[in-house]
């Protein structure tokens, strides 16, 4: 290949992006209560202390709530938004589509207290319906990034087709647009599932007394001898996400493929 | 999120003008339109419900008078004056600001190259498998992963460890954990993709016939990337720099994390006002302040970056677009620098000197502005 002096940096900086996650399961599996090198024999009695933990599996359950509340959720205001988008002309797009995506630049904190403040002002209380809101907000640019995607390479004359065999709008949209954006809504759900999974300062704020997974994560960092459980946690954590993502990417390409687009590589 | 922003780009107008009502008619009342409104109107309201009215409510909260278990609404201008004459938010905006433009340069210095190879170098079937790659750590876990930073960077890390076990050092290095620098080297980590992905896009519409072109007309390799592949890779450079400025001055995880007591942030400080102080419209005032001081910052930084292209460009003539926006960069640091060392030296005057660089640059801009159309 090409570019040799290059993809030795490419590959280096992989590995820096990579060493926190390549450390994590090398924790999870050492038997010392300190983390810290040197390492000190195997072990999976961190794993098995996960079982131990009913606050654990509490927040847990929260967080599989609130996960697929919210890629339900969001990934239905992505379609309306990226079929608006890439389908429709009308005054004021820009405008409101960048209102829709500001979550993505925002820092989350300004959007948590934003949100906290208009709750609270309005009597809600906190709970875990508090948060797959928040978490919706958050999810919804990424949905729509992707689902752009997908709809983008959608042929027109497919659509037009239907109409001429006398199929209505709604039933258009059902049986040939919605089939053929499939993988890219597979894709989308997967992946906010994934961010709603791992996102903490929405939860953080707007979780009342209430814990999910990242908020009871922070919370064990405070106690030294939590630590290494929370490195097995993070372990089967981080497998999960690498998985989800992996079926995400697979329906995303195959989305693509199927409506002849060109792969462009990304997410984004 | 690129492409959506550049889908975004207004409406079709129609040509012909026509009486103004037809106009209007056909702008907002065209089926297309309507269609395009009632397809977009669920997102749109939900974003405008718990994204734009919130947003308007704490800068509503900004100015209200903080009771001791109610919020009083009585008008002030209090909490600014608080805010703005506080020390300790100086302290910590200025960290944040410092911290995020440390960021911001190292994520987008060393992304450029990233993107660079996986655009030019990386065959065109490998190049999804490559940025599956790259975002994969970003959506992994983001606690754990600043968290094991502090292994990495730790007082018997990984760093420290190995280092002594080579006999580079005799003492573990401490000047690397609980403050602003690994604070940096932590987000600089965990903001990565965000710069390499605009980078890749703009670099991947670059049509490659130009570089050639370039080529051909007798450039070096080194000459053609200045003068061609620079300049039109500068879109996605610039969205880079917005997508980790932006954010990483709101960060709260890795400054309360690994920021030790000389790290705080920002979002340390808003936090610290809303949740444990109970005091909304200070944690608001505080708010609002943090993020007007970030977009006067990016309006400096563009501004200044114009200012320096143009001034270079009348020396150096404007076909050397490439070298001019080097230039340009390496000014904005270097004065971006000057205002931080500054600020820490003399605190006060911090924000008097950013606000006074800032009015200097426009004023200069519309100044030369003038002069060209004089001209």
């Amino acid at each position: 290949m090409k570019g040799g002096g290059f993809k030795i940096y490419a590959v280096a900086y992989l590995i820096f992006l990579y060493a926190p996650i390549i450390l994590l399961p090398i924790f999870a599996f050492n038997n010392a209560a300190i983390i810290a090198f040197p390492l000190s024999g195997f072990t999976t009695k961190w794993f098995q202390a996960l079982w131990a933990e009913p606050a654990l599996w509490n927040a847990a359950k929260n967080s599989l709530i609130v996960g697929v509340s919210t890629s339900i959720l969001s990934t239905a205001l992505g379609v309306f938004a990226a079929r608006a988008s890439t389908r429709y002309n009308f005054p004021g797009k820009g405008g409101i589509l960048g209102m829709i995506m500001l979550p993505l630049v925002l820092p989350e904190i300004i959007l948590a207290v934003a949100l906290l403040v208009l709750l609270l002002g309005i009597g809600v209380p906190l709970s875990m319906f508090t948060v797959t809101l928040g978490h919706v907000l958050v999810c919804t640019p990424f949905s729509i990034a992707i689902l752009s995607a997908a709809f983008q390479s959608l042929d027109r004359s497919l659509e037009e087709a239907s109409y001429d065999l006398g199929e209505n709008a709604v039933t258009t949209f059902w049986l040939v647009i919605l089939p053929l954006v499939m993988p890219g809504i597979i894709s989308s759900l997967l992946i906010t599932f994934t961010i709603s999974l791992d996102e903490f300062i929405m939860a953080f704020f707007l979780a009342g007394t209430e814990s999910t997974l990242p908020v009871y994560i922070f919370s064990q960092f405070r106690f030294p001898q939590a630590v290494p459980v929370i490195m097995a946690l993070g372990t089967i954590l981080v497998l999960l996400s690498i998985t989800l993502l992996s079926i995400a990417e697979y329906f995303r390409r195959r989305g693509i493929a199927r409506t002849g687009g060109k792969d462009t590589g990304g997410f984004l | 999120m690129i492409k959506i922003g550049l889908q975004a780009e207004g409406t079709t107008e129609s040509l012909g003008g026509t009486m103004a009502q037809g106009r209007l008619q056909r702008r907002i009342l065209n089926p297309e339109a309507i269609n395009g409104l009632k397809m977009i109107s669920p997102t749109a309201l939900y974003a405008t419900l718990l994204l734009a009215v919130p947003l308007f409510l704490i800068f509503l909260y900004s100015f209200l008078t903080d009771g001791y278990l109610t919020i009083e609404r009585i008008p002030t201008f209090g909490n600014y004056v608080e805010t703005w004459t506080s020390p300790v938010f100086e302290k910590v905006l200025m960290r944040s600001l410092g911290v995020s433009m440390a960021v911001t340069a190292a994520t987008v210095l060393a992304a450029f190259p990233m993107a660079y190879f996986v655009s030019f170098y990386v065959e065109p079937s490998k190049k999804s498998i490559w940025l599956f790659l790259i975002t994969i750590p970003f959506w992994t876990s983001y606690l754990i992963r600043v968290f094991l930073w502090l292994v990495i960077l730790g007082y018997n890390g990984v760093i420290n460890s190995t280092l002594m076990g080579l006999g580079v050092i005799t003492e573990p290095i401490t000047a690397i954990l609980y403050n602003a620098n690994s604070v940096v080297i932590t987000l600089a980590h965990a903001y990565a993709p965000f710069a390499i992905l605009p980078i890749f896009v703009a670099l991947e519409k670059i049509d490659r016939s130009l570089l050639e072109a370039g080529r051909d007309l007798g450039e070096s390799p080194l000459m053609t990337f200045v003068r061609v592949t620079l300049p039109l890779a500068l879109p996605g450079v610039v969205s880079a720099i917005m997508i980790v400025f932006i954010p990483t001055i709101g960060d709260y995880v890795t400054p309360s994390l690994l920021g030790g007591p000389e790290g705080k942030m920002v979002a340390n400080l808003v936090q610290l006002q809303y949740l444990k102080l109970d005091n909304y419209p200070m944690g608001s005032a505080t708010a609002v302040s943090s993020m007007a001081m970030v977009g006067i910052a990016l309006i400096v930084g563009f501004a200044q970056s114009k200012l320096f292209r143009r001034v270079y460009g009348a020396f150096i003539g404007y076909s050397n677009a490439g070298l001019s926006i080097l230039a340009a960069l390496a000014a904005v640091l270097i004065s971006f620098g000057a205002c931080i060392v500054v600020g820490v030296v003399a605190s006060g005057a911090f924000f008097a000197i950013v606000l006074a660089v800032a009015i200097g640059h426009i004023a200069l801009l519309i100044w030369l502005k003038s002069q060209e159309s004089k001209a």
